[in-house]
């Protein structure tokens, strides 16, 4: 039995294309479901659900650094504002983690502190060494 | 000096403007002159820029500390080596790195083509030249790199700690030499478009260039890994950060260009979507250089928001949109000459490769850009994670992985069972006995993927093995030669055919390393203090004293302090024993900066781990270590009470009494352990894929045989004519 070349590419054209089109809608469907909504300190003191996670971003309060055994203890406040939330983290502090520098951490926030999960600090470069204004002062 | 090397970016621009203008006089019959014209001043932007460069890199070894960007990112007291590469880890440095390689590249093949391709190079040269023209605008108006400072500070900020290890010298050079080696064949594919010449002819003139850019951006990539395993303290390659992705979505598109376009030279077939994959890699490139610079994704590597967004962003608009309108008005010229006969052929499985290869720069993209895609679409901005990465690409690597085994032996057009059951019939044992010695051998069970992952490699080597011994065998039934000896000529006969199979071979040891260290890592986070042991996996780690040392940094990066430990590992059931010494640098902070006074300021600057490994082939074990630092608080304020005032040789004799008095006190200190299984073969195998990559690149004698044969037909001909 020989199928018309012709309707064979046709079929073929049409199973690839939906293929495609059902990875790319899982794709946005679990990336929609599976991703970790960007917060400030501010918006979490005011209201968080503690059954998600969120990926806060904020400064280390001056001062507020402490080591308790594994676990690591700092605050975080808001870029431009002194709202500040508490948070607990264990696993590796990147080398440029340092009060006053810019974090972003992922965590539940459990009794007004963010539970951060394991490794997931991340310090931005800092800047000393991007700001060209750092250096002309 | 500084004069001069304005100067010549501004020369520079000027003969990458005329090459844009000249080459396309020069297109109408009679104005070839003015082609070699701007060949030529292709050459002299080469020049120019080299000569730029070559002044900004005597500064930063001299430390003229009257440039802008040397005080920025070097100073005196920077190791040589280190400053030599402070140049690229500057905005203006970087950029002109990016312009110097391209108009290396761009000279490199005007020359190789000066006597070919008459039709598509000029339209190539304009191309490369208004990319070079972009850059250098930037460069002159908005970014130099030779400003000067009105009042040179005394001493410089020093190269950003983090950067200082040897991968750093090379990764961002080779990372760009990938970016913009792309350049070259997105000109001609744009050259061919433009004149309708959209044979293969232009593949032909710039594969070569393709397959160095791949290259050099994968080695770019691997460093890249080497560097965040042997430097980061986290232990780990490969992060999903939006600057990796960056590097590795132009890498997966120009792989699958390589492999697309000889479908093209074979069977005419597949036109449209080379051009696209060119153009795509090409911009990804434009992408990955801009992400790196802008801030606007939230990374490690992000220094600093930039002012080169709107600009970057328009150029790469400009790039898309003007590539996208010619391929469509050229959508005639681009029919396929054949159809696919067969699913079972090597053209459908190289058109399965590169779908696969595309949807994962499409999932690297999606998660890249998710951040602000959410943003867009509800209004908060989230981000997706490592697992969600994790979900999508190993499964789209298990069957690249299988492809790789399948599309170098299948054959051309229509693949008979016979031709089936020779090619695969030894690898598929292969790979059920790899199974099956798993399965009965090792806990590789417990992690599917991985047991998937191992088998697909046995199936690999097994085909690469086979058909190098196939060759081997054919070659000595014919030459009679000793097997090495065939082997070697086999292969350096076949260059571009042996080099490919030797990538795949390597790629597929690469994907065993990725697959055994990620499933089978044993990590640790422990507190210890002398004398204490962890275990982790089959090991127990003491920590037997802790290390300091003043002015005696063993890995030459320059750091005043460092502070570590002597690890005694020993094999738990009696085997090996050896010595670990992790260690951390400590830079001091910048004078009278931090509250922690004259003294406290060695220790409160920018600090680096320092990791120390056991490589193995079956496995590494990796250590990093935290020093605790709070025993240090009170001898530095009574310092800084007692000694403030004196002179600086007797603050060194203070600074190194307090160094010691942390290897006397012995505070507890952290530590990270990691137990990874195999996790070296990702760098041989790396290296594996390199070696292949080379030998496929190599010229060679073919090119020249080619031209004897062809005199010899001729000649054949004419006396056959005449008798």
């Amino acid at each position: 039995m020989s199928v018309d070349p012709a309707r064979k590419r046709k079929t073929r054209a049409v199973t690839l294309l939906t293929v495609a089109l059902l990875l790319a809608g899982a794709l946005v469907y679990t990336s929609f479901s599976a991703a970790t909504e960007a917060a400030t300190p501010s918006q979490l003191v005011a209201s968080a659900d503690p059954e998600r996670s969120y990926e806060l971003t904020g400064k280390v309060v001056d001062g507020s650094v402490r080591r308790e055994g594994e676990r690591l203890r700092f605050s975080v406040r808001d870029r431009g504002g002194r709202t500040a939330i508490p948070v607990a983290y264990a696993g590796v502090v990147p080398d440029p983690f340092r009060e006053g520098r810019e974090v972003i951490v992922k965590g539940r926030v459990a009794h007004g502190t963010l539970v951060a999960e394991r490794d997931s600090l991340v310090t931005k470069c800092p800047s000393k060494f991007t700001e060209k204004e750092a250096a002309r002062a | 000096m500084a004069a001069v090397g304005s100067a010549c970016l501004f020369v520079a621009l000027l003969s990458a403007l005329f090459a844009v203008g000249a080459s396309l006089y020069g297109v109408r019959p009679g104005r070839r002159r003015w082609i070699d014209s701007s060949r030529r001043a292709i050459y002299a932007l080469a020049a120019l820029v080299l000569v730029a460069f070559g002044l900004l890199e005597a500064a930063y070894v001299t430390s003229d500390l009257s440039f802008e960007i040397v005080t920025q990112s070097s100073s005196t007291d920077t190791p040589t080596f280190y400053k030599l590469t402070g140049l690229w880890s500057t905005q203006e440095g970087s950029l002109l790195l990016w312009v110097m390689l391209l108009s290396i590249f761009s000279s490199a093949v005007l020359f190789a083509t000066r006597r070919r391709l008459r039709e598509i190079v000029p339209y190539a040269t304009a191309v490369l030249g208004a990319i070079a023209a972009f850059f250098l605008t930037l460069s002159v108006f908005a970014e130099s790199p030779f400003t000067l400072l009105a009042a040179p500070p005394a001493e410089g900020n020093g190269l950003n700690p983090l950067l200082r290890h040897p991968a750093m010298m090379i990764h961002p050079p080779m990372l760009y030499s990938g970016y913009v080696g792309f350049a070259i064949p997105f000109a001609f594919a744009v050259g061919a478009l433009v004149t309708g010449r959209t044979g293969a002819d232009w593949i032909r003139a710039t594969r070569r260039f393709a397959l160095v850019a791949w290259t050099f951006l994968g080695l770019g990539v691997m460093l890249g890994a080497l560097w965040s395993y042997s430097e980061l303290g986290w232990g780990g390659y490969w992060a999903w950060d939006p600057v990796e992705n960056a590097s590795i979505m132009p890498w997966l598109t120009g792989t699958a260009f390589l492999h697309s376009v000889m479908v093209q030279e074979k069977r005419g077939m597949l036109k449209v979507w080379n051009v696209s994959l060119i153009v795509a890699t090409f911009v990804l490139a434009l992408l990955g250089t801009f992400l790196v610079r802008s801030g606007i994704l939230s990374s490690i590597h992000a220094f600093g928001a930039s002012t080169l967004g709107p600009p970057f962003l328009a150029f790469i608009a400009l790039v898309l949109v003007g590539s996208v309108a010619l391929v469509l008005a050229r959508l005639p010229v681009l029919r396929s000459e054949a159809q696919l006969d067969s699913l079972a052929s090597r053209e459908a499985v190289f058109v399965l490769n590169n779908l696969v290869l595309v949807g994962l720069c499409f999932v690297v993209f999606w998660g890249t850009f998710f951040p602000l895609i959410s943003e867009a679409v509800t209004g908060t901005e989230s981000s997706v994670g490592p697992p969600w990465f994790n979900g999508y690409v190993t499964p789209l690597a298990l069957v690249l992985v299988l492809l790789a085994g399948i599309g170098p032996v299948v054959a051309w057009r229509r693949a008979t069972p016979a031709n089936l059951r020779r090619a695969f019939a030894v690898p598929t044992a292969v790979a059920a006995a790899t199974l099956a010695a798993l399965l009965l051998l090792t806990p590789a069970a417990e992690s599917a993927p991985s047991l998937i992952m191992f088998t697909l490699v046995g199936f690999v080597l097994a085909v690469v093995a086979q058909e190098l011994w196939r060759g081997t065998a054919a070659r000595r039934t014919m030459t009679r030669e000793p097997a090495p000896l065939a082997l070697a000529r086999l292969v350096a006969r076949n260059r571009r055919r042996y080099g490919g199979y030797i990538v795949h071979a390597g790629m597929a040891l690469l994907f065993l390393g990725v697959a055994a260290s990620s499933a089978f890592v044993d990590q640790r986070d422990t507190r210890l203090v002398p004398g204490q042991t962890a275990t982790v996996g089959d090991y127990a780690v003491t920590y037997r004293a802790p290390t300091a040392r003043f002015l005696d940094d063993r890995s030459g990066t320059g750091a005043p302090v460092t502070f570590g430990a002597v690890l005694d590992v020993r094999r738990r059931d009696g085997g090996e024993s050896f010595r670990l010494r992790p260690s951390r640098n400590y830079y001091a902070a910048s004078e009278g900066g931090g509250p922690m006074g004259t003294f406290g300021r060695f220790f409160q600057g920018e600090s680096t781990t320092e990791v120390d490994v056991r490589w193995g082939l079956r496995r590494d074990l990796w250590t990093a270590v935290q020093p605790d630092l709070r025993a240090l608080i009170g001898p530095i304020r009574e310092a800084n009470r007692r000694f403030s005032g004196v002179p600086v040789e007797a603050q060194a004799l203070i600074l190194a009494a307090i160094v010691e008095r942390y290897r006397r006190e012995a505070p507890p200190a952290t530590f990270r352990t990691l137990v990874s299984p195999m996790i070296a073969w990702i760098w041989i195998g790396g290296s594996v894929a390199l070696l292949g990559a080379l030998l496929a690149l190599w010229p060679t004698a073919g090119a020249r045989s080619q031209r004897v044969t062809s005199l010899y037909a001729a000649r054949l001909g004419r006396e056959l004519s005449r008798a």
